[in-house]
C-alpha cells in the first residue's frame, strides 16, 4: 500500500525504496500503463470518501457553505429510529436473501448438472432474467403480483391460497422483494453449474467406493469443494443486500409503514429528498466501516473454511 | 448429487429398474421434473410483461385477470411511446451507453495490461487494492460525489454517468487480466527482441489477440449503462435529459399504474438486452465464470 501510494506522487517517494534505476524505470512505465485506473482511484474513490468523512461532522443542505457540528450527525444517528429500522430492515432482507438465493442457484445447478439434453435452454432461461434492468423487472412484478390484476394471486386462488397484498403488507413486502431477487439467482446458478463441472469425477467414485449415498456425497465431496464459489455468493449476496435501493424506490417508495426502508433508500432520502447531507454521509460513513468490517470477518471465516486446494 | 458422469463412466451395469430406465436417464427425469417447472416459473414474467402490455383498459379492470388479451391492443405501444418522449429517452440512454462502452474498451485492457503484462515493483500490492476497491458499495459515494460534481458543473449532463468509465472498473480489469495472462509471454519476448516498445506490444500484439475479452467488457459496459437507475436519477434533473430508466416511472403517476402502457414501455426496454443475450450468448457465459472458478 505504501509503495503504490508514495510512490506514485513524488520522486522522492521513489528514491527513498532504493529502487535501482532500472527498477525505477519499470515502475515508471508500470505506473503509466495503469494511470487511468489510478486517476480514477483517486478522483472518484479516495477524494469522495474522504470528503464524505469530513461532510459527516457538518450541516449541509447541497447549498451554501458546510457548518462544522462535530459528532451531532453520529448522535442524531443512534437516537433516529428510522436509522436503526433501515439498518434492521436491510440485515433481515440480506440475511434471508442469501440463504435463499443459495439454495436456489444451488437446485438449479444440480439439475442443469446431469444430461439433459436441452440445457442450453434452460441456461438461458435462468441466465437471462439477471441481466434485465432491474427498474423494469421491478415494473414487471408489480403487474405480476398485484392483488387484484397481477396473474400470481390468480394462480393462487386456484389453490384457495387467499389474496396477499405483496407489496401492500408490512409483513410481507420484503419477502416479496426477495422472491423478486430470486429472479435473478440464475446468474449464480451459472456458477455453482460451473464449480460442479470442476469436481473431479474421481472424488465421487472413491466417496461411492467407501459406500456414501447421495447425501452423503454432497455433504462431504461436493459442499467442501464448492466452498471458494459459496464464498464468493456469500460476498456477492452481502454487497447486493447492503445497497438493495431500486426496487424499494420503485415499488414501494420505502412503504408499507416503512418495511422496506432499506439502509440506502433511506440515505437517499436524507441527501436528495431532505437535502441532509452531512447526515447521509455520516450514514454513508457507517455504510463504509460495515462492509469494510464485513469484508474482514468473511475473509477472515473463508481462510478457515474455504478450500482452495484444487486446481 | 451423483453427477452426470457416474451414468457416464458405467452406463452398462447400472440397474434397469425404474420404468427400465437406467441411472442416468432416471437422474435426468428427476432433474427436469425441477428444471422444467423453474423454466416455466422463470418464463412467467416475461409472459405476463407481455399479455399485460396487449390488454384494453377495460380488459385490465376485469378480476380475476385474463390469461390472455381478449382483442390485441397492439396500438398500446404506440400509446406508450406517445405518452413520454420516448425517442428522447431512447437517444439519451444511447448516447450515455455508447460512451460508457468507449470509455470501458478505452480504459480497462491498457490498465488490465499494466497488472499482467508489465513487470513492475509493487504491482501485485497495488492490484490488491484493485480488488479491495470492490468491496466499496457505490451508495457509499453518491453524497461526495454529487456534490463534487455540482462544483464541478457537472450536474444535469451525462458527463457523471460517462467520464467514470474512461478510468476502469475493477471487476472488468480483473476480468481483462486473467485473460491477458494466459496469452504467452514468449510473444511479447519476440517482439521486444524485434525493437518494439511496451506500447507497441501492447496496442499491436498483445491486444488484438484479446478481442474476445475486450468484446465481453464492451457487452458488459453497455449492458449495465442500459440498466442503471440510481445513476441517472442522482445526476439528471431536466426532464428532456431523461434516461428510459427514468422516463419509464412517469407511467405510475399518482394515483394509479397505466399497467398496459408501463409493461408496452418495459417490454420495448428489455428487448435489447434479450437480443443481445442470443446473440453472444457464449462471451456472457465466459465472462461470467472467469471470475469466480480458482
Amino acid at each position: 500500500m505504501n509503495v503504490a501510494i508514495s510512490t506514485s506522487q513524488s520522486r522522492r517517494g521513489i528514491s527513498r525504496l532504493k529502487l535501482t534505476r532500472g527498477e525505477r524505470r519499470k515502475l515508471l512505465v508500470g505506473l503509466a500503463f495503469i494511470s487511468p485506473w489510478l486517476v480514477g482511484f483517486f478522483v472518484f474513490l479516495l477524494y469522495p470518501i474522504l470528503y464524505s468523512l469530513q461532510l459527516s461532522f457538518t450541516y449541509y443542505t447541497g447549498f451554501g457553505v458546510p457548518l462544522d457540528i462535530g459528532w451531532d450527525n453520529y448522535r442524531m444517528m443512534m437516537n433516529d429510529d428510522l436509522f436503526w429500522k433501515s439498518l434492521v430492515n436491510t440485515i433481515y432482507y440480506t440475511g434471508l436473501s442469501i440463504p435463499v438465493g443459495m439454495i436456489v442457484a444451488m437446485l438449479l445447478a444440480l439439475a442443469m448438472n446431469q444430461n439433459v439434453k436441452e440445457i442450453a435452454l434452460y441456461r438461458a432461461a435462468f441466465y437471462l432474467p439477471s441481466l434485465l434492468p432491474l427498474f423494469a423487472v421491478s415494473f414487471i412484478f408489480i403487474a405480476l403480483l398485484d392483488p387484484r390484476r397481477g396473474i400470481v394471486s390468480r394462480f393462487l386462488s386456484w389453490f384457495g391460497v387467499p389474496t396477499i397484498d405483496w407489496f401492500g403488507d408490512p409483513d410481507v413486502a420484503k419477502i416479496a422483494l426477495v422472491i423478486l431477487a430470486q429472479f435473478g439467482a440464475g446468474q449464480m446458478a451459472l456458477i455453482y453449474l460451473a464449480g460442479l463441472k470442476a469436481i473431479p469425477l474421481s472424488l465421487y467414485d472413491a466417496a461411492e467406493m467407501d459406500g456414501a449415498g447421495m447425501w452423503r456425497k454432497f455433504t462431504n465431496v461436493t459442499i467442501p469443494l464448492m466452498t471458494p464459489v459459496i464464498l464468493y455468493n456469500v460476498i456477492l449476496g452481502i454487497s447486493a443486500g447492503l445497497q438493495v435501493f431500486t426496487q424499494a424506490y420503485i415499488i414501494t417508495d420505502g412503504g408499507p409503514a416503512n418495511a422496506t426502508t432499506f439502509y440506502v433508500f433511506y440515505l437517499y432520502n436524507n441527501a436528495f429528498r431532505y437535502s441532509q447531507f452531512g447526515y447521509a454521509s455520516a450514514m454513508a460513513w457507517i455504510l463504509f466501516l460495515i462492509s469494510f468490517v464485513l469484508a474482514i470477518l468473511v475473509f477472515k471465516f473463508a481462510s478457515k473454511r474455504v478450500h482452495y486446494d484444487l486446481s | 448429487m451423483t453427477s452426470a458422469s457416474v451414468s457416464g463412466n458405467a452406463p452398462v451395469q447400472q440397474s434397469r429398474s425404474l420404468f427400465g430406465m437406467s441411472r442416468g436417464q432416471r437422474q435426468a427425469a428427476i432433474s427436469r421434473l425441477i428444471l422444467i417447472p423453474m423454466a416455466v416459473l422463470y418464463t412467467l414474467p416475461y409472459y405476463w410483461m407481455v399479455v399485460t402490455s396487449l390488454k384494453s383498459n377495460d380488459e385490465l379492470r376485469t378480476t380475476p385477470p385474463t390469461l390472455l388479451p381478449r382483442d390485441w391492443q397492439w396500438s398500446n405501444f404506440a400509446d406508450a411511446v406517445n405518452y413520454i418522449p420516448f425517442n428522447q429517452y431512447l437517444l439519451n440512454t444511447l448516447i450515455i451507453t455508447g460512451l460508457t462502452m468507449l470509455g470501458a474498451v478505452i480504459s480497462n485492457p491498457i490498465v488490465a495490461y499494466g497488472f499482467s503484462r508489465v513487470e513492475w515493483p509493487g504491482r501485485d500490492m497495488v492490484f490488491y487494492i484493485v480488488l479491495a476497491t470492490v468491496f466499496i458499495p457505490f451508495p457509499v459515494l453518491i453524497v461526495a460525489l454529487f456534490d463534487i460534481f455540482a462544483k464541478l458543473g457537472w450536474i444535469n449532463t451525462f458527463l457523471p454517468l460517462v467520464v467514470p468509465a474512461f478510468f476502469g472498473n475493477a471487476f472488468w480489469i480483473f476480468l481483462m487480466r486473467q485473460f491477458l495472462m494466459q496469452i504467452p509471454q514468449e510473444i511479447s519476448d519476440a517482439a521486444k527482441l524485434d525493437g518494439a516498445t511496451e506500447i507497441q506490444v501492447a496496442y499491436q500484439i498483445v491486444l488484438p489477440l484479446a478481442k474476445p475479452a475486450i468484446a465481453v467488457i464492451a457487452i458488459f459496459a453497455a449492458i449495465s449503462a442500459w440498466n442503471d437507475f440510481l445513476g441517472p436519477l442522482l445526476y439528471l434533473q431536466d426532464e428532456s435529459k431523461y434516461t428510459l430508466s427514468i422516463g419509464l416511472t412517469f407511467f405510475r403517476s399518482q394515483h394509479d399504474v397505466q399497467f398496459n402502457l408501463l409493461m408496452a414501455a418495459s417490454a420495448l426496454v428489455v428487448l435489447p438486452v434479450i437480443v443481445i443475450f442470443l446473440a453472444f450468448q457464449r462471451s456472457f457465459i465466459d465472462g461470467l465464470t472467469v471470475g469466480s472458478i480458482k
